[in-house]
């Protein structure tokens, strides 16, 4: 593998600097997020390099308990952000938290258990890389089906109400929704699957491949990944909805949208 | 069949300004209309009889209380016609378990409407058709707001013909609001007269025919 110095970071930065110089000159308004974009990657991408190289080093399984745990709850308030009308801030990271649990952090223990099975089964090399990659990912999804579902129900609670009032029970009246939201939130990953290998190569595989392992190995690798964000997504949506849905509904079933806020 | 009671019906968590405590019953086969100034909360008050509504005090059908059966099945006995009927599907028949020759013949409709898509429906006849629906589900009790609102004379006579006719096959308890208070006179037995701070019950001294 070689390897990269800090000169050969600086050559790349410059391209970086020359966008940054062009965009002032053009007037484009984005210089400053630019440059704070770029100082917050490296010293972000810095510090886990360094932080994962002691984690590495030492197997401890606290230690790494610790930062997976802060690793969903991020991920778990994360996946409330950016929706246009998003749950109340409590119950949303309650729900993104258990279905993110539930999607990632359940397929990374088969994975680290079963499949790939490292000794210690929970050594930090695999388990940090494969929770990060699932968790990155499912994210995407279920809070794009979040978003899908609070959004519809939001604007169409005059139809959720008229099937109420026939007689429909709350799982009748906003199954539609719920498929749709389901649906939403899958679309990214069985896109990202179909062109996989013919459009795009997977960031994963490309890594891999650049350090050295040899393609068919990386493609193995690559293919477990694709299989466990797309279980994990669908299990992962299809939970948050469920939980949802259950929400957005009093106990005489009628549609109650206090648990929603608007941005 | 059965009569209609409403006891002690509150529904101050609703809103503050809305302080009446309800207590009024609909013999089987009989209509109360519902009359009152814009905004004076007359859809809330038929919202609530259909438990779509947080409310206080009880509600009672012959001797079955809303809350003994399950939302579902009391809005299925219940059942409230909103002012405007809402479509979640494509086409006109989608909406509908079968076709129910009279009920759309009645109301000047061939078997061609099951194909019509929903998006090129006029007002008027997203009501007439929001009507067979709610009827062809042969609720117990109709709750109707302003179900004529949109239609011309011809089609307002024939649907309240349907909904006598109904209400005479079925002894159905109606509750009707109307803006029009010949229509009213024309349909219902008793009025429910809404204001600010109370309401009344007269009757418009005619038996149910």
């Amino acid at each position: 593998m070689i390897h990269l110095t800090a000169w050969d970071l600086v050559i790349a930065s410059t391209m970086i600097m020359l966008l940054a110089i062009t965009s002032l000159w053009l007037q484009l308004n984005i210089t400053r997020q630019l440059l704070i974009a770029t100082v917050r990657n490296v010293v972000q991408l810095l510090l886990i390099g360094y932080l994962l190289k002691i984690i590495f080093n030492s197997d401890n399984l606290f230690l790494l308990s610790g930062i997976v745990t802060i690793m969903l709850l991020v991920a778990g308030y994360e996946i409330n952000s950016r929706q246009k009308y998003p749950l109340k801030s409590w119950i949303g990271i309650k729900i993104g938290t258990i279905s993110l649990f539930l999607s990632s952090f359940a397929m990374t223990l088969l994975v680290l258990m079963v499949i790939i099975a490292p000794t210690p089964w929970y050594s930090p090399q695999y388990a940090i890389p494969l929770l990060g990659m699932l968790l990155g990912n499912t994210m995407n999804g279920i809070s794009l089906g979040m978003d899908k579902l609070n959004q519809s129900v939001y604007q169409q609670q005059a139809v959720i109400e008229q099937r109420l009032m026939l007689g429909h029970t709350y799982q009748e009246a906003i199954h539609d929704i719920r498929s749709e939201s389901i649906r939403t939130g899958m679309i990214p990953i069985i896109n990202s699957m179909a062109i996989a290998g013919i459009v795009s190569l997977p960031g994963m595989m490309t890594g891999q491949i650049l350090s050295g392992t040899p393609p068919v190995e990386a493609v193995k690798y690559q293919i477990l990944i694709f299989f466990l964000i797309a279980a994990g997504t669908g299990f992962g949506i299809m939970l948050a909805v469920w939980m949802i849905a259950k929400r957005l509904f009093d106990d005489r079933q009628r549609l109650d949208l206090t648990i929603l806020t608007k941005k | 069949m059965s009569d209609f009671t409403i006891k002690n019906l509150n529904l101050s968590s609703i809103s503050e300004n809305f302080s009446h405590t309800f207590h009024f019953s609909i013999k089987a086969g009989e209509c109360l209309g519902i009359t009152g100034p814009s905004g004076i909360g007359k859809s809330v008050l038929l919202k609530a009889l259909a438990d779509m509504l947080p409310h206080q005090g009880q509600l009672i059908l012959g001797d079955i209380e809303a809350h003994t059966l399950s939302a579902p099945q009391w809005r299925k006995k219940v059942t409230l016609l909103p002012a405007e009927s809402q479509w979640w599907c494509d086409t006109v028949g989608e909406h509908f378990h079968r076709f129910d020759d009279t009920l759309f013949a009645q109301l000047g409709f061939t078997k061609e409407v099951m194909n019509w898509q929903i998006n090129h429906l006029s007002s008027g006849e997203k009501q007439r058709l929001a009507c067979i629906r709610l009827l062809m589900n042969e609720p117990e009790v109709l709750l109707l707001d302003e179900p004529t609102a949109n239609l011309d004379k011809t089609n307002q006579e024939k649907l309240e013909h349907i909904i006598t006719e109904y209400q005479h096959k079925h002894s159905a308890p109606i509750i009707w609001i109307s803006h029009d208070n010949e229509q009213l006179e024309r349909v219902c037995q008793h009025l429910l007269i809404l204001n600010k701070d109370e309401y009344k019950v007269i009757s418009l001294k005619k038996a149910a025919l």
